[in-house]
């Protein structure tokens, strides 16, 4: 979450000060990132070093001080905006490393530890569910943090089952007598965007 | 306090010697009113099967079915159809509404099949479609609805009168998501105005939106959730990242 980014949005619309600039971030992500004053202020000072807001002359205390956006901080924004966020994943998923070690592991029971990871994420899952249950339907902002989640964790629950499935079909062979050699995880992909 | 739905050590077997299919295996699961359960798994794990012989649509090969405490295998046809008729809902994935009824004959029809009068289930049945939001959908054909106006509506005559039990096999079938997530939420809705709901899914993002997840393998339950803690607790975890 580029938490700049956000603030320059919300002076987009206009001159504000700190504490409003803290509220309204809290209230348009869905209370789902909590942002602490001291963030705010620290984030607008490296915002006005780099010229991208300015703050009123009048109101000698720094809490006092009202933040405006400035042409620099447009285009940021507006360039911000537009640019594709890293969708390459690192190239070491955690999940997908326990599941290729179980596989070497003898006696293992990977279905069975397949279920434990898909009954966590489904509980996760159930959590963030419970966020948009509890909030009113048309709570846009919120349902779409949830979402954003929820579908990143339902896509985890596929893999999970789209191994199940691969496993089935793998033949039931006995652990590998070349223990000595050194387990190598997922070799780095390379994926161009 | 008597369960809604109580399975106990049921199995289903279909076919025999090489073409034998063990459906379920044992299978224990209580649902209690006000509690919504999602029951996921893989194509063939047994999923519909459970939904079918919970709602006496089928018997069980061994085991007990109680619905309110009934055992179901001690009622005569007519007893389990009067049974189905007052107690059980069930909600399809292509909704299943009779094309030739309007959406209030529709939602009132299992009360009027049970003897209440003409003007009584229809009053009944408005106040389903009401709490659906679709009471002035009422005179519509299901084919002058929407597909998730349909669902509705299908929720509304699964929900309508005493019923404590709700089934859904796969309710939101080929709507959109946002529109599958309203018809979950109905569902979580009436579940906790005091019915027990049962649904069956493979999606996680619908799976969800229960209070309890059963994770069916092979026709076991080999898993469920455990009461998932507030959402609070992912302010706090959002806070350490």
């Amino acid at each position: 979450m580029s938490v700049p980014h956000a603030l320059l949005a919300l002076l987009g619309e206009g001159p504000k000060y700190g504490l409003r600039l803290q509220n309204e971030f809290e209230a348009r992500t869905g209370e789902v990132w909590p942002l602490n004053v001291g963030q705010v202020y620290t984030t607008l000072q490296r915002l006005e070093r780099d010229g991208l807001v300015e703050t009123d002359t009048v109101g000698a205390e720094r809490s006092q001080k009202r933040y405006r956006i400035t042409d620099a901080g447009t285009r940021e924004l507006d360039a911000w905006l537009r640019t594709p966020p890293e969708l390459v994943p690192p190239p070491r998923d955690e999940l997908v490393i326990k599941v290729l070690v179980a596989l070497q592991v003898p006696d293992a029971d990977v279905p069975e530890i397949l279920q434990v990871h898909r009954r966590h994420v489904v509980e996760v899952m159930q959590r963030y569910t419970r966020i948009k249950a509890d909030a009113a339907e048309d709570d846009v902002a919120l349902a779409l943090v949830a979402d954003a989640e929820l579908f990143r964790l339902e896509a985890i629950v596929r893999w999970l089952d789209a191994a199940d499935v691969r496993l089935k079909h793998l033949p039931a062979t006995a652990p590998t007598p070349e223990a000595d050699v050194p387990f190598e995880p997922a070799r780095p992909m390379e994926v161009s965007q | 306090m008597t369960s809604a739905l109580e399975l106990r050590q049921v199995s289903k077997l279909y076919g025999a010697g090489p073409t034998e299919v063990h459906a379920l295996r044992a299978v224990d699961l209580s649902v209690e009113r006000g509690e919504l359960v999602a029951v996921m798994g893989p194509s063939g794990s047994g999923k519909s099967t459970l939904l079918t012989i919970a709602g006496t649509l089928e018997d069980a090969t061994s085991g007990t079915v109680l619905v309110d405490g009934v055992d179901v295998a001690s009622l005569s046809a007519s007893g389990r159809a009067r049974l189905r008729r007052r107690s059980i809902g069930y909600v399809f994935q292509d909704y299943n509404l009779l094309p030739g009824l309007t959406a209030i004959e529709n939602v009132a029809l299992p009360l009027e099949l049970d003897g209440v009068r003409g003007r009584a289930a229809r009053a009944t049945g408005l106040t389903a479609l009401e709490a659906l939001d679709v009471a002035d959908h009422a005179e519509r054909y299901p084919d002058e609805l929407s597909g998730g106006e349909r669902q509705r509506v299908a929720i509304a005559r699964a929900t309508v009168g005493e019923r404590g039990l709700l089934l859904a096999d796969e309710p939101t079938g080929a709507l959109d998501s946002v529109n599958g997530e309203s018809v979950m939420r109905l569902l979580r809705t009436a579940a906790h105005r005091g019915v027990a709901g049962v649904v069956v899914t493979h999606e996680a993002q619908l799976a969800s939106w229960a209070d309890r997840v059963v994770f069916l393998r092979d026709g076991h339950i080999v898993d469920q959730t455990v009461a998932p803690p507030g959402p609070e607790s992912l302010l706090v975890a959002s806070e350490r990242t």
